[in-house]
């Protein structure tokens, strides 16, 4: 099936999942050392994308998280990123998704307004981070909340769902943002 | 030796790095043996190069003494300087003549003479048959300046020549090239897939297939070596506008639109060519941009067919 779903595959033994998709690979690639890098409880596994649909013929664990990374300085980066996103079932959409968005610092450079990202993310109802994540300090940062997201959306911590996380998450946006 | 000539070799010298002083001094050939090692190059900078130059003094040095360290200086600092490359072209019926490297020093000499008198001309033969020409300009009224000289090398047994400064804009530029000497004994670079450097076992990479074929389609473009260090290609477009949405104002114009567009780069081509890996870019990139090497060309206009 060319489409992700959620819930698809049973979960493996204490591990999560995050599967990060963009076109700049090599930032993918920090970031994937980064989040790597934490102390995890769980074991992670990190899977990098370009686009979807994924290759069919692999086997693979169950995705918990996926993040689709936008690099605002480049419009190609969007356009892969809102293609992908029809490959996604939208049951994926309920706590499982989020974007990340890089590139903001360095204003010069940036070809994508922000609006169309925050835009991107409302319309998807997922969280919405941004993070320059050609600065270490930043990217270490962003792994280490990823890292307790993909906890959350693998269900390794009692109490809290994915589906939790992201009404907490909505509730602390400015309430003029929402839904026009 | 007058005091703008003592000048001029003072701040020729002093622009040469310690590390090249020797080398660049042999090269010169001017100051003999003996001279140089009545010298202690141990010493502060500016002390050695006042020794120098009045080493130079000694001997009577002249602006063609001169001009000629200028010259070995840029031959070992060629990549400092901009060049710009032009292509002669034969007329059809022309013979090919053969080519005397005096003759043609010469009658470069009275050409330049004929249209200035004030002018400095160096000749110094180099690599390849190449022959590197330094030119200083004056004016009717006023002697050479020797500090802001124009080059040009030409490689005699080929049509082409690299000028370094282009305050006459000629009309066939071709590439403002590094003329880096293409030594076919400059081992193949060892490639490393990036894939290789990281090999946690919890990072996959799902298109790994794909990173793998714009790898390839990017060597089969670009090759293994350095490409040639260009600055920047320039297109004019004279197309008329397409658009996906009917209806479009833009489309229903009849005239052409004119738009410039410049890359610029330190380095263009190694710029494009990570264009595809870095995932910036599909790969093969649109023949527009890998088609400058093989046209010689970094001039485009592009019209409706």
């Amino acid at each position: 099936m060319s489409v992700l779903r959620p819930l698809d595959k049973q979960p493996g033994l204490n591990t999560a999942t995050i599967l990060l998709v963009g076109t700049e690979d090599a930032l993918l690639q920090q970031l994937a050392d980064s989040m790597l890098k934490e102390d995890c409880a769980s074991e992670l596994k990190v899977h990098l994308a370009r686009s979807l649909p994924l290759p069919s013929n692999v086997n693979r664990p169950r995705i918990d998280l996926i993040v689709f990374v936008v690099n605002l300085h480049s419009k190609y980066s969007l356009r892969n990123v809102e293609e992908s996103l029809r490959h996604v079932d939208t049951t994926f959409f309920l706590g499982k998704v989020g974007f990340l968005i890089t590139g903001a610092g360095r204003e010069g450079h940036c070809s994508i307004h922000r609006n169309t990202v925050v835009r991107l993310a409302r319309t998807y109802r997922s969280p919405l981070l941004f993070c320059d994540l050609e600065v270490e300090g930043f990217r270490a940062t962003v792994a280490q909340r990823l890292v307790r997201m993909l906890q959350i959306c693998a269900g390794h911590v009692p109490g809290v769902s994915a589906l939790n996380l992201l009404s907490l998450l909505r509730s602390s946006e400015n309430p003029a943002l929402e839904d026009v | 030796m007058d005091e703008t000539l003592a000048e001029f070799i003072k701040r020729t010298i002093l622009k040469i790095p310690m590390t090249e002083m020797m080398t660049v001094l042999k090269a010169w050939d001017f100051l003999s043996e003996k001279q140089l090692q009545t010298v202690n190059f141990r010493q502060r900078k500016e002390s050695l190069v006042h020794d120098l130059v009045l080493l130079c003094e000694e001997k009577c040095a002249s602006v063609h003494d001169a001009a000629l360290l200028d010259i070995i200086y840029t031959q070992f600092h060629r990549h400092q300087k901009v060049w710009d490359v032009f292509q002669m072209s034969k007329e059809p019926g022309e013979d090919i003549d053969l080519f005397d490297m005096e003759q043609f020093k010469s009658s470069f000499v009275k050409i330049l003479r004929r249209a200035l008198k004030n002018v400095t001309v160096s000749f110094r033969d180099a690599e390849e048959n190449s022959v590197w020409i330094r030119i200083a300009w004056g004016t009717q009224y006023r002697k050479p300046n020797q500090y802001k000289p124009v080059y040009v090398v030409y490689y005699s047994q080929t049509p082409y020549v690299f000028t370094s400064s282009c305050q006459l804009k000629s009309n066939i530029p071709l590439l403002g090239q590094n003329f880096e000497t293409h030594n076919t004994t400059v081992p193949l670079q060892e490639r490393t897939l990036e894939l290789d450097i990281h090999m946690d076992s919890r990072i996959i990479h799902e298109n790994r297939i794909e990173k793998e074929r714009v790898q390839r389609v990017t060597q089969e473009t670009f090759g293994d070596y350095p490409q040639p260090r260009l600055e920047f290609a320039q297109y004019k477009l004279e197309t008329k506008f397409k658009s996906d949405f009917n209806g479009d104002i833009l489309a229903e114009r009849k005239e052409p639109l004119r738009c410039l567009i410049k890359f610029s780069s330190p380095h263009l081509l190694e710029a494009l060519k990570a264009l595809a890996p870095a995932g910036i870019a599909d790969a093969p990139l649109s023949p527009l941009l890998t088609c400058i090497p093989n046209k010689g060309m970094n001039y485009f206009k592009i019209r409706d067919k």
